[in-house]
């Protein structure tokens, strides 16, 4: 009994220590101007590059851009957080403060998550008062936004995992995953439009389930079932939180 | 919430056949450190002797390749969040985090170590006030000189009570002002508050001034750890005679020679003769002076310095053992 309460007591102390983590992470590394416009200019401009060869209704980019400027935004500061800590030295302060391997790690997810959701709301309002788009299922929309920002900001987290204090490296690695994991999602076509490599490619993307509830939210008809929506975007957060836990307890003194 | 407490009959610092590999480097080779509570304890070495790895082990940044660590009595490999409560650690090359201001800087060590909000800001702006940084609160860590950085991680360092503080070269590349404040502020909380503090450094004279003990460590290894004074009587061959005769005279240089074991060197004034025995060599100095004519204008006999003890270590890669002298 005394053993269970002790658990619980750290528990509760490293999330409060993952909290103060996310907190300084806001602060110091999201809400800088130039992540903000990025995050939402870069996933723009992006789609509509592609969306310009394809006829359609302007409703129908809604819910793919949507889409893109999550993925986008909450992995997009995530890979860099660590190796700027490690470039600017406060990463080893940080190691050896109360807060575990574990509470830091949950603390940047967490940063990346809420900054995710939120700025994901932006082309939401947007597409919402300038297309005829509509929501028809907000819950369904929002469990694809949350628990997509989870997996992304989870994959965001892992990519930092390298023992570097360079971020233009993690940056190259961080594209290098990130791109083929837009073009198999299915946020550009819809799966059951996509040839028969990509609908067998799509499984592999954490994006592909995110974005095919964010479609049903918008009244389109979903690729896969709800609950294997949830099931994968759930299993892919927590393989991408192991995963980073444990290359991220290997690699933290190889960068000395 | 309860803070795991301190075990008051533990020693502060405690480490058993440490060790740490990188790949067929032997970084640190099975060393064994117990630190009392309260104790100053400095922590010496050339570079690439370990230093820094041990202190990074100690503070939980690296697990060690083997061995136990307990901290505050708290196994710091099996339970690291609760050993590191009591830590307070100011490390190598550190920095400040540059976006945030002197204050939010403090209060995020504060709050990364549970310090309620009413206690941070109390200790948060004692300790601003404490190494005169007080009217920088809203300066960003980017505006600040290193000399001020370094008080700032200090503060941050300080600003949760520690049991524990470790200091990595606190006074590295820092102006005299600077240095001496730290100096005194670390000397003044061990004095008044029984803060154990662990420091690593390349100064000697601050190893020598604010520590109760030292250790010094070459090529991994523990080579000798003991009060200053006791390791400065350990080296007997670096006891020493310092004579200097009117108008800067030099004698003739059998007035000089006291044959096998010892060593006379010219110094800008005077000469300066190395050996195991300087009462002895002080004395027959005296008289064959007297015998020879020449007066003597000053002569005293020298302990060796921590910093002669340190060279003598290192230079020969000889270890003492406490209570054990090496000529």
């Amino acid at each position: 009994m005394l053993e269970k309460r002790r658990y619980a007591e750290a528990f509760l102390w490293q999330g409060r220590a993952a909290f103060v983590v996310a907190k300084k992470n806001v602060m110091i590394y999201y809400l800088k101007p130039p992540v903000i416009t990025f995050g939402v200019i870069f996933p723009l401009f992006f789609y509509l590059a592609f969306a310009a060869g394809h006829a359609g209704p302007p409703e129908a980019m809604v819910p793919g851009i949507m889409s893109m400027a999550l993925f986008f935004t909450a992995s997009a500061v995530g890979p860099l957080v660590t190796p700027w800590e490690r470039q600017a030295k406060t990463y080893e302060r940080l190691v050896t403060s109360p807060a575990s391997l574990s509470a830091i790690l949950a603390g940047d997810v967490l940063a990346g998550m809420l900054f995710g959701t939120l700025l994901s709301l932006l082309p939401l309002a947007i597409g919402l008062s300038a297309t005829d788009a509509g929501v028809v299922s907000a819950p369904r929309l929002m469990i694809g936004v949350v628990l997509g920002a989870f997996a992304f900001s989870g994959l965001g987290v892992l990519l930092s995992a390298p023992a570097s204090d360079t971020p233009s490296q993690v940056m190259m690695l961080s594209n290098l995953v990130r791109l083929p994991i837009i073009f198999v999602s299915g946020v550009f076509i819809p799966l059951a439009q996509m040839p028969a490599w990509g609908r067998w490619l799509a499984p592999l993307s954490p994006l592909s389930y995110s974005a095919d509830l964010i479609r049903v939210g918008f009244g389109e008809t979903g690729y896969f079932s709800f609950w294997a929506d949830v099931a994968a975007l759930s299993g892919f957060t927590v393989v991408f939180l192991w995963a980073a836990h444990l290359l991220h307890r290997r690699t933290r003194d190889r960068a000395l | 919430m309860n803070i795991p407490k301190f075990n008051a009959a533990a020693l502060s610092i405690e480490a058993r056949g440490l060790a740490r590999n990188y790949g067929d480097l032997v970084a640190v080779d099975q060393i064994d450190l117990a630190v009392n509570r309260g104790e100053v304890f400095g922590f010496l070495g050339p570079n690439g002797a370990g230093k820094s790895t041990t202190v990074r082990m100690l503070t939980g940044y690296i697990p060690p390749t083997s061995g136990t660590i307990s901290i505050a009595g708290h196994n710091l490999l099996s339970r690291p969040s609760a050993a590191r409560r009591h830590l307070g650690v100011v490390p190598e090359e550190a920095n400040v985090y540059a976006d945030l201001t002197v204050w939010q800087n403090v209060m995020l060590m504060a709050e990364l170590h549970g310090i309620s909000k009413e206690r941070r800001t109390q200790n948060g702006q004692y300790l601003l006030g404490l190494f005169g940084l007080a009217q920088r609160a809203r300066q960003k860590g980017r505006q600040l000189s290193k000399g001020l950085r370094q008080r700032l991680m200090l503060c941050m360092a300080l600003v949760s009570d520690p049991d524990i503080l470790f200091l990595d070269e606190p006074t590295s590349g820092l102006d005299v002002a600077s240095s001496r404040l730290i100096r005194e502020v670390i000397a003044s909380m061990n004095r008044s508050r029984g803060m154990t503090v662990f420091l690593t450094t390349h100064n000697i004279e601050e190893a020598d001034e604010l520590c109760h003990r030292v250790a010094i460590i070459n090529k991994g290894r523990i080579a000798a750890i003991d009060t200053p004074q006791a390791l400065r009587a350990t080296v007997q061959s670096r006891r020493s005679v310092e004579v200097r005769f009117p108008n800067d005279r030099t004698p003739p240089p059998a007035l000089l020679d006291f044959g096998a074991g010892t060593e006379t060197v010219q110094l800008a004034r005077g000469f300066r003769v190395f050996g195991a025995e300087p009462g002895r060599i002080a004395q027959e100095l005296a008289n064959r002076a007297t015998a020879g004519g020449f007066r003597i204008e000053h002569i005293s006999t020298l302990e060796p310095s921590l910093e002669e003890v340190f060279m003598h270590i290192v230079s020969r890669g000889t270890s003492i053992a406490p209570g054990q002298s090496n000529a």
